[in-house]
């Protein structure tokens, strides 16, 4: 390893360890951090970049060096030279594939700053990773194997790192010895990089030629590149400013994280603060509401502060008692963010399941959660060509570009401003997981505008002159089962007995209301979101609704349930095994859909899912129609 | 030397793992911390008693006992829950203890009945849906890739493959009946760090952390302290006095000393940074199972 200069000032010398450590603690304590992702395709050299920032910067120790020296031999990929590599792959399913299959973390610390490097992965399908590891970067590397140029990785790469947000972006053109270190390689790179930089809007990076694998220009310039005069990795690193500084010079915000109230003479309010900084008597105001104060304290336990600035966690107290709690937003009086509910955002798809437009998700933003609806998205974006496609969903890895609305207002900052009051996730609300990440671009419209009408003729009302209680009698179940047989047995007794009804039947809002939708997942939860709003409005007219349709998704019957009144959803499952209601077969639609005529048939090709607690089952092989309309109108009008 | 609005690596860290705490607190409904007594979880409650004060940190202690610990530890976790104000459990295996199941003569069925299964069977029966770990990533490998809240089934195993993607300082707390989160606020943090932020804090550790003479006998190439009289000592072997301290601490029949002077936290800072071997190699568990030891133990359940 001729002509490489490892600079050994960059590194804590062990003399000034041996010889005066509170000399050296001193220095350690005063090091600022930076956190930043390395990008690249499966062969560009990443883990092995990294080995060699951890082993320049003695994070590894003798036992696990020897650990390091064997493995090479038995699983590496280099010969009998140290395979870097194998020190970051961690988990045991990566090791077999050869791999990295998930963001992982490492430390290392250089004279002058502390590093957590994202290390995320190049696969293709792995978009979710590389944004989840750029979230929380301050820079990132993009790496690009000298021999090979410009990959579609890159450009994804490069793409997804500028739209999380990344700042300074470092072209690392990687394997220089592998080329002779040629400069007009490396020249010839830098002008591709360039041209496609500008055509995504990435102003500004840094080029480098280096080789994680010999060392050059690591921590020092490198003999075998003297054409080339700009800084090495190493020296980058510790110099470019980390966002934290920048979020210091913005308006003060505060997403109100937990109300500290340990007796009736203290009340604070604790939070991690997003941007700008704090002092005692600051004006401030609380929203959504609006609720203005001013800063009294900031306590913690090692006494009350003078300031607190961005990315401190503080509890900041009020000189008046005024209404604030978790998922507030404390921010400065006189230049405070806007609420509002509806929204344009980027959306990145996380998970298996696709998206679905007008389903309900979980939406957390700062410390809000509220329930999010996502509209059919504007575009898809290619992630490898940046073309914009028409989409009318998202799955795993896409991103799109939809308009989103929340069920109260938010308080909120365009995500280019504000990382903390413009970033969220969102989640499903059946199995919990983490869907999908998204940036939010602007409102749509000031929310403060919108309000409900207050009619004069109650909902009460209407009840009352019908002289009954509104009710939805939500029919779900495959197709065939008897929905709709036994839903009009239901509305005949009960028009007997003077009950005002309604029956919304799923062919029959289908010729009208929702001609325009087919049976995609996506238009079976557009349908069930449109059945639901007008099954709503009647019940706000006082009937009793009845409503057979298949509504196969579990989501979807409970967001409707969450649209009605508290025990105004009565969920009534007809229940029929597949093999009954497919042998009836009244519409000849099995045979159609077993024969693939027909696509999305549930049961068939589509899922149904079966209620887990409806107020009603109704076994149709145990009971025949009457039996169960009775069975029905008694629960109902007991 | 730092401009005012620059804030240092620790003070960032610091602000992270209280975010973290606070999280939890707000949106897991009953949350625990694991208290083991060592400088990882001095470090963790002393953060937990910076992000709730002047409140007690609105969570007990739990600690997980093999009655195998070194008699400074239960001392120091004595204090240290009166000192904080909060509530202390302490959980023993009743099967472990039943069939007098020791490091000595059981190996790893130790560690996987009193740590492994006594954890489960805490966890179940205080029926905790969040507990706080001090486990940090540079650890080991396997911990690297761990997610910072990190979900458990209802058998609480640990899927590697299906962790939620952590955006940001966005943690998603949200998790069906049965199943828990735990959740590990100080991930981010190094050896280093701990020890610098110890230091900085005047936080108190168990001595053992510091250099003294102590009793010692040598087996298999690992410096084991004479704690008890429950150490089997071979005929004739008699207990030689070292000067000795810890780099870790767990059971005292599982936990390797070093030979050293340093009694003094700068010493002991200055002789971790000097020294070529890493922390968890003086203790048995990793060890197991080749080089996927931890991931194989965090599946079943372990921390």
């Amino acid at each position: 390893m001729s002509g490489i200069i490892t600079n050994d000032s960059v590194y804590q010398t062990d003399a000034l360890i041996a010889e005066d450590i509170d000399a050296y603690l001193d220095v350690h304590q005063h090091k600022t951090m930076l956190r930043f992702i390395t990008c690249g395709s499966v062969d560009d050299g990443k883990s092995t970049l990294i080995g060699r920032l951890l082993y320049d910067s003695k994070m590894i120790f003798e036992d696990q060096l020897a650990a390091l020296e064997a493995d090479s031999k038995r699983v590496g990929t280099q010969g009998q030279e140290i395979d870097f590599a194998l020190l970051v792959d961690g988990l045991a399913a990566e090791r077999e594939q050869g791999i990295t299959i998930d963001v992982a973390y490492r430390f290392f610390a250089t004279e002058k700053r502390k590093f957590i490097v994202a290390d995320t992965p190049g696969h293709e399908q792995y978009t979710r990773n590389m944004v989840t590891g750029a979230s929380t970067a301050d820079l990132a590397v993009i790496l690009i194997d000298a021999r090979k140029g410009i990959l579609t990785q890159t450009r994804r790469h490069s793409y997804l790192a500028h739209l999380i947000g990344i700042r300074n972006i470092v072209l690392a053109v990687n394997k220089m010895d592998l080329v002779d270190y040629d400069q007009a390689v490396f020249d010839k790179i830098v002008a591709d990089y360039t041209e496609f930089a500008n055509s995504i809007g990435i102003t500004a990076f840094t080029p480098m030629p280096i080789s994680g694998f010999k060392g050059d220009n690591i921590t020092g310039p490198s003999e075998n590149t003297p054409w080339y005069t700009g800084p090495a990795l190493i020296e980058h690193l510790e110099t470019v400013e980390v966002n934290s500084a920048v979020d210091a010079d913005k308006p003060f915000r505060m997403p109100v994280q937990w109300v500290n109230r340990p007796n009736l003479d203290f009340r604070g309010f604790s939070g991690l603060i997003a941007t700008g900084t704090v002092k005692p008597g600051d004006a401030i105001r609380v929203l959504p509401s609006g609720k203005t104060s001013t800063v009294s304290r900031i306590v913690t336990m090692d006494g009350d502060l003078d300031q607190a600035v961005a990315g401190q966690s503080v509890t900041l107290c009020f000189a008046d008692e005024i209404d604030c709690s978790r998922g507030d937003v404390i921010a400065l009086a006189d230049n405070p963010p806007q609420a509002a509910d509806q929204f344009e955002a980027t959306i990145v798809w996380m998970a298996d399941e696709e998206m679905l437009p007008s389903r309900s998700y979980w939406l957390k933003i700062g410390t809000q959660m509220v329930t999010a609806t996502i509209q059919q998205p504007k575009y898809q974006v290619n992630v490898n060509t940046m073309e914009h496609l028409a989409a009318k969903t998202l799955d795993l890895n896409a991103i799109g570009v939809a308009n989103l609305s929340t069920d109260k207002q938010i308080v909120f900052e365009p995500y280019a401003q504000n990382r903390t009051l413009g970033g969220f996730i969102l989640i499903d609300k059946i199995s919990n997981a983490t869907v999908a990440a998204g940036m939010l671009h602007f409102s749509l419209r000031r929310a403060q505008n919108v309000h409900w009408q207050a009619t004069d003729v109650s909902r009460e009302f209407h009840a009352g002159l019908k002289n009954q209680k509104p009710a939805v009698l939500w029919f779900t179940g495959l197709s065939g089962a008897g929905k709709s047989t036994i839903a009009n047995l239901v509305e005949k007794k009960l028009a007997r007995m003077n009950r005002h009804t309604f029956l919304l039947d799923g062919d029959n809002v289908r010729h009208g209301l929702n001609k325009d939708l087919g049976f995609t997942d996506a238009d079976r939860v557009e349908n069930i979101r449109r059945v639901g709003e007008v099954a709503k409005l009647m019940t706000d007219a006082g009937l009793i609704v009845i409503t057979a349709f298949i509504s196969p998704f579990r989501s979807e019957r409970d967001m409707v349930r969450q649209m009605m009144q508290p025990g105004e959803f009565i969920e009534v499952h007809i229940d029929t095994p597949l093999a009954d209601a497919e042998a009836r077969d009244v519409k000849g639609l099995y045979k159609k859909a077993r024969s693939g005529e027909l696509k999305n048939f549930t049961g068939i090709d589509s899922p149904y899912e079966t209620p887990l607690d409806p107020e009603i089952r109704v076994d149709t092989v145990a009971m025949t129609a009457e039996e169960a309309a009775d069975a029905i109108v008694a629960r109902l009008i007991p | 030397m730092v401009d005012a609005k620059t804030l240092t690596h620790l003070e960032r860290l610091e602000a992270e793992s209280i975010h973290i705490l606070r999280e939890v607190v707000s949106e897991a409904e009953k949350p625990v911390m694991l208290y083991s007594v060592g400088k990882d979880s001095a470090v963790m409650l002393h953060l937990a008693r910076k992000a709730f004060y002047p409140s007690p940190p609105p969570f007990p202690l739990l600690h997980v006992d093999t009655t195998w610990k070194f008699q400074e530890m239960y001392k120091l976790r004595d204090r240290m829950a009166q000192e904080s104000g909060m509530e202390l459990l302490v959980y023993q295996n009743q099967e472990a203890k039943d069939r007098g199941i020791n490091p000595f003569d059981h190996g790893a069925l130790h560690t996987d009945m009193w740590k492994t299964e006594g954890l489960k069977q805490a966890l179940n029966l205080y029926g905790f849906d969040a507990a706080f770990g001090g486990a940090r990533r540079d650890e080991e490998k396997s911990r690297a890739k761990e997610r910072i809240f990190s979900f458990r089934t209802a058998s609480h195993g640990w899927d590697p493959k299906n962790q939620r993607p952590e955006l940001w300082n966005l943690y998603n707390a949200r998790k069906a009946k049965g199943e828990s989160i735990r959740v590990f606020p100080i991930s981010n943090w190094t050896e280093l760090d701990i020890w610098q932020y110890i230091h900085l804090n005047d936080i108190p550790i168990v001595p053992l952390y510091f250099s003294a003479k102590r009793p010692t006998v040598e087996r298999d190439g690992m410096l084991l302290m004479v704690d008890d009289d429950r150490f089997p000592l071979e005929p004739g072997e008699v207990p030689v006095e070292r000067s000795i301290r810890f780099r870790t601490l767990g059971c005292y029949p599982l936990t390797g000393a070093v030979e050293s002077e340093a009694a003094t936290l700068p010493e002991v800072i200055q002789e971790m940074l000097l020294t070529t071997t890493s922390e968890r190699q003086g203790r048995a568990i990793d060890k197991d199972a080749g080089g996927a030891g931890m991931e194989k133990k965090k599946q079943e359940g372990y921390f």
